[in-house]
């Protein structure tokens, strides 16, 4: 599955009533350890087919990162039915992103 | 330039020794003696007939590392990126940025962030260690910068733009250079960073420092002393994990062209490791940049 952008219109269908736990990936153009982030994002994307992948572009879309206390990025948050139950912040490695869904 | 080599201890004049025979451009950035300045007697390593003072196997280093051609360049690092094509990385000091192919850490390994009561708690809740990715966050609001030097500085001018006020916390300490008028000083030590209840979250509201005074602040960014190899590759994006930069057998990190080697990769501190580390290091970085090409 490819990552899926999601913006503050979208993002309570495809992230909050998502059947699927959720990643999503908070994220800047400008932000050098998220573009590290991003190839491991994908990855997880592809080889995980129980997760839907998402990303947020913070910068379009600040709602949302005040909505769910962004303070920092690459934040990486997991969702669960509808509720945010974990997040990760600065680059990890893919194990660690995994652990959210453990 | 083909390749930039942070710090000049055993670990970065090995690597670029060899990056330097491998026929790429070499320039050593460092900002003097580390660690092993402070050895008064090495007598555990291949090939001395007596013990030598660190300072002494220091200096001989960096004496033959020009001899072959290396460069050095006497500076503190304040900054470390990438381009968008990941391509080329650009390391700053307080008068100048240099572009380079790839770049070897080197410079050692920092002593963990001091015990500051609420530093590790608000992490991403205020505190951040990143002021080019999270300065936006603060727009129009007070930020304080932890740290009295350049790289402190660099840090807080950054956050300039962005945020309505920026004040600079050097926790005891003198500013070690110049600050800018529109940035206020503090010199008191810092007795913790405290939290708020905003938003429904605990988050950064203030800073306290031992003179009793509660300074409000909505985010902390942590520059304190001189940027170490770990503080930098957390910036770039390059994984790190329990204050050290973790690399493959062949001293590369996660970001395309950024190599690592020495203290600050973990394991074993002694020079023969560094030296090791370097020396794979540099020919990793050379091959790196000539295929490149």
């Amino acid at each position: 599955m490819a990552v899926i952008a999601v913006n503050k219109e979208n993002f309570k269908a495809e992230v909050l009533q998502s059947d699927k736990p959720v990643l999503v990936d908070f994220w800047a153009t400008w932000c050098g350890p998220c573009k590290m982030m991003a190839p491991v994002v994908e990855s997880i994307a592809e080889e995980h087919p129980e997760l839907k992948v998402c990303k947020v572009d913070i910068d379009e879309n600040m709602e949302l990162a005040q909505q769910f206390q962004v303070m920092s990025i690459p934040t990486l948050a997991a969702f669960k039915g509808g509720q945010m139950t974990g997040k990760t912040v600065g680059y990890q490695a893919k194990e660690n992103v995994l652990k959210l869904f453990a | 330039m083909d390749i930039i080599v942070i710090g000049s201890g055993p670990a970065g004049v090995s690597a670029a020794l060899y990056a330097r025979r491998a026929g790429a451009a070499v320039t050593v950035i460092t900002r003097g003696s580390g660690a092993l300045a402070k050895a008064e007697k090495i007598e555990n390593y291949y090939g001395l007939a007596a013990p030598v003072t660190g300072a002494q196997l220091e200096a001989d280093g960096i004496a033959g590392a020009k001899r072959l051609g290396v460069e050095f360049v006497e500076a503190e690092v304040t900054g470390l990126s990438m381009n968008d094509e990941f391509t080329a990385l650009t390391v700053q000091t307080p008068g100048a940025s240099y572009e380079a192919g790839a770049v070897i850490l080197a410079a050692g390994s920092t002593r963990l962030a001091p015990k500051i009561p609420g530093l590790k708690e608000l992490e991403g809740r205020g505190v951040s260690y990143c002021a080019i990715c999270d300065a936006f966050f603060y727009r129009g609001k007070t930020v304080a910068v932890l740290g009295e030097g350049e790289y402190a500085l660099h840090e807080a001018e950054i956050l300039l733009p962005h945020a309505g006020r920026v004040m600079l916390f050097t926790n005891g300490k003198e500013p070690a250079a110049p600050v800018p008028e529109t940035i206020e000083v503090h010199t008191e030590k810092i007795a913790a960073i405290e939290s708020v209840q905003a938003d429904g979250m605990e988050r950064v509201g203030a800073v306290r420092t031992e003179d009793g005074a509660v300074t409000h602040a909505d985010g902390v960014f942590v520059a304190l002393g001189t940027a170490g190899s770990v503080d930098l590759a957390r910036k770039i994006g390059a994984e790190t994990e329990n204050n050290r930069v973790v690399t493959d057998s062949g001293m590369a990190t996660n970001v395309p062209g950024l190599y690592a080697a020495g203290d600050c990769t973990g394991g074993l501190l002694q020079v023969v490791k560094a030296a090791y580390e370097g020396a794979v290091a540099g020919l990793a970085a050379a091959k790196y940049v000539r295929t490149k090409k």
